[in-house]
């Protein structure tokens, strides 16, 4: 597939502080790529250099085969989408649309012509003579995003745009761009610290930390078979369950003594000789009761806490001496104290090296 | 267990008829508001009174002033005093009153006041937006200027407006008032301006607007809060001015302020206290009105700052 985004050895100094290094990103013609990680991972900080918002210190990004690395942003077939939408105040939402427009230069009609457009596509055309005081957070969100469609760009870059929302508009909006994607066809890249939209939007995620990207791949991959331990529990909620221990061949032993049989998993890399590991598994894989007994791996635990969340039920328990959390149908009735019986299948677990914190 | 569930509506949770109940009183005579509205009303009589001893004196006759108590009111009010004040009483070797000296100061104010707060707005806004190199080393300097006294720069400034040719002009005048209003102006404007949000910015760039259209299309329309603010400064600043006035204007330009003390020391004949008082008070009108009307736009405009889109 042809590349639409390719970033090329990207660093970038805050005066002798770090925050991007040697960063390497393929993106292809029409994916949906969503740079996923907490605050402070620099993230935006990479989609700001995309936009051409702030000036690399050593690195190249090419856009749509074009070596944009010294291009002022509106020269290099990008829009952007804001978290705090950035509408001018003083403009009506048409003006707002069509700003960019105007400010290149382009004939009336065909301005016209793009506003009614995007105005269509985004069902907004009842708000175009509307300041963007009168309008709700979800229709600024729109608006924001016509800006950047008017422009008809090669790439769109999001920016948090719906971490200012409810969670209800959240979730719909969700799905609104993912069907904007899907009419329009565009490369898009999408910054969020939020891991269900990450999971629910991109084609592939990338997973940062430090300004370093952890894992790069599609959702189903990133969540069952994460690379690192950093990956393993930054996604997932709540979050996957760690036991302690140590592997010599086809045996896990976790730090008190219990013994996990590991033949039936996929290793990546096969160690030979005891290594201190860290075995993951995620709370709706471990299974409760009858489901259990088919398990690999099968032991009694008791219940410490139950927290009915509706759809199903989570609850918290002692697995080989560490703190576990499973999940159930919220039919099953559980009660604090009950003794139960839980197994999982270590085929759907992770292992990884405790030191190098890297997949097994 | 449950009681209140036994309870049939409407029933009273306790017996009697002074028991509290929906909005809490609010006597009016308490001893804090006693004491507020005591301290308010010294305070507001402690700095009316010599406003209203100038009025007074300023509507009286010399013959009235002479012999009456200073806080008694006039007899026979009459503006005569005031006229004089403006058209005919004598600043120095002239005896044409505050009029021309009203007319220096609105020539000095206007250029002053629009020159000092256009350049101060672009200042604060390429210090937010347009980040260069050293751009903070040249606005702690520009913080630092404002902390010298101006008599320190007074001799050095007279020299170099000398030398350009324009000492003892208005545009020397209205030159200094400008480079005096940059410090303070251009720190208000760089904080408003990084108050805005920095996204909002980063989106006209991403729409391909320029150094100056970003500036007069997006910032400016959403400052006129801070504008206010600056213009309210500079008038009454620059209005209010003595020194560079009297250092830098020349004779025939002086602002009404040195005109005003002009009148009030002249040495000849006897102090025509109707006629200081009115003149005083004729000056002071430009800035009291500033206040009056543009208070209003100024809390209005501080207020309206909450929009922010």
């Amino acid at each position: 597939m042809q590349q639409s985004v390719s970033i090329r050895d990207l660093t970038l100094n805050f005066g002798s502080v770090k925050v991007l290094e040697h960063l390497n990103l393929d993106i292809a013609q029409g994916e949906f790529i969503v740079l996923l990680g907490p605050s402070g991972c620099g993230k935006s900080t990479l989609l700001n250099c995309i936009a051409g918002l702030l000036d690399v210190s050593d690195g190249q990004i090419f856009i749509s085969g074009k070596n944009v690395t010294w291009l002022e942003p509106k020269d290099r077939g990008i829009g952007m989408v804001f978290q705090s939408y950035a509408l001018y105040p003083q403009m009506t939402v048409e003006k707002n649309l069509s700003f960019g427009l105007r400010v290149a230069g382009m004939p009336k009609a065909e301005i016209d012509q793009r506003v009614a457009r995007a105005a269509e596509i985004l069902q907004i055309q009842p708000l175009l003579q509307r300041k963007p005081a009168n309008l709700s957070g979800g229709q600024r969100q729109r608006v924001a995003i016509g800006r950047a469609l008017v422009r008809d760009v090669d790439v769109f870059l999001f920016d948090e745009p719906l971490s200012n929302l409810d969670a209800k508009l959240r979730s719909d909006l969700r799905v609104e761009i993912k069907r904007l994607h899907q009419r329009l066809k565009n490369t898009m890249i999408y910054v969020t610290h939020d891991q269900i939209e990450a999971l629910t939007l991109a084609d592939r995620i990338a997973i940062m930390k430090n300004g370093v990207i952890q894992q790069l791949a599609d959702p189903a991959t990133i969540y069952n078979k994460p690379v690192n331990l950093y990956v393993a529990g930054f996604i997932g909620s709540p979050s996957m369950n760690f036991i302690p221990g140590t592997l010599d061949g086809e045996t896990f032993t976790a730090n008190d003594g219990t013994r996990i049989p590991v033949g039936a998993y996929d290793f990546v890399t096969r160690l030979s000789g005891a290594t201190k590991s860290v075995l993951g598994v995620r709370p709706e894989h471990i299974l409760l009761g009858d489901a259990a007994r088919n398990m690999p791996f099968q032991t009694q635990a008791e219940i410490e806490i139950v927290e009915p969340m509706g759809s199903e039920t989570l609850a918290w328990t002692k697995v080989a001496g560490v703190p576990v959390t499973f999940r159930c149908s919220s039919d099953i009735p559980l009660h604090v104290g009950e003794k139960v019986t839980v197994g999982f299948d270590i085929a759907r677990g992770s292992l990884f090296n405790a030191e190098s914190e890297a997949r097994l | 267990m449950s009681m209140t569930a036994t309870i049939p509506a409407g029933t009273p949770m306790a017996a009697g008829a002074n028991e509290p109940r929906g909005q809490r009183p609010k006597p009016f005579f308490t001893p804090k508001k006693i004491m507020l509205y005591t301290v308010l009303v010294f305070f507001s009589l402690y700095y009316l009174f010599p406003l209203y001893v100038m009025l007074t004196t300023s509507l009286k006759t010399m013959p009235e002033i002479r012999f009456g108590n200073i806080f008694a009111l006039p007899t026979a009010p009459s503006f005569d005093a005031w006229f004089k004040a403006w058209s005919s009483a004598c600043t120095g070797l002239t005896c044409n009153g505050l009029a021309p000296g009203f007319w220096n100061s609105v020539k000095i104010t206007i250029p002053s006041t629009i020159v000092s707060i256009f350049i101060a707005a672009v200042n604060g806004y390429a210090l937010v937006n347009w980040r260069f190199k050293g751009s903070e080393i040249f606005f702690s300097i520009l913080i630092f200027g404002s902390f010298i006294p101006y008599q320190v720069m007074l001799y050095p400034l007279v020299m170099i407006t000398r030398e350009l040719g324009i000492f003892g002009s208005l545009q020397a005048v209205i030159l200094i008032h400008t480079i005096f209003g940059m410090p303070i102006l251009t720190l208000l404007f760089r904080n408003y301006f990084a108050s805005l949000p920095q996204e909002l910015f980063k989106a006209a760039r991403v729409d391909g607007a320029g150094f100056w259209r970003i500036f007069f299309e997006i910032m400016l329309p959403m400052s006129l809060p801070i504008f206010v603010v600056a213009l309210i400064l500079q008038i009454t600043g620059i209005w209010n001015d003595f020194l560079f006035g009297v250092v830098f204007a020349g004779n025939v330009n002086y602002p009404m302020t040195v005109q005003l003390n002009n009148i009030v020391n002249s040495a000849q004949g006897t102090p025509e206290y109707n006629v200081n008082m009115a003149a005083t008070v004729l000056t002071g009108l430009v800035p009291l009105t500033v206040y009056f009307v543009s208070g209003k736009w100024f809390v209005r405009g501080v207020a309206a700052g909450a929009v922010k889109g």
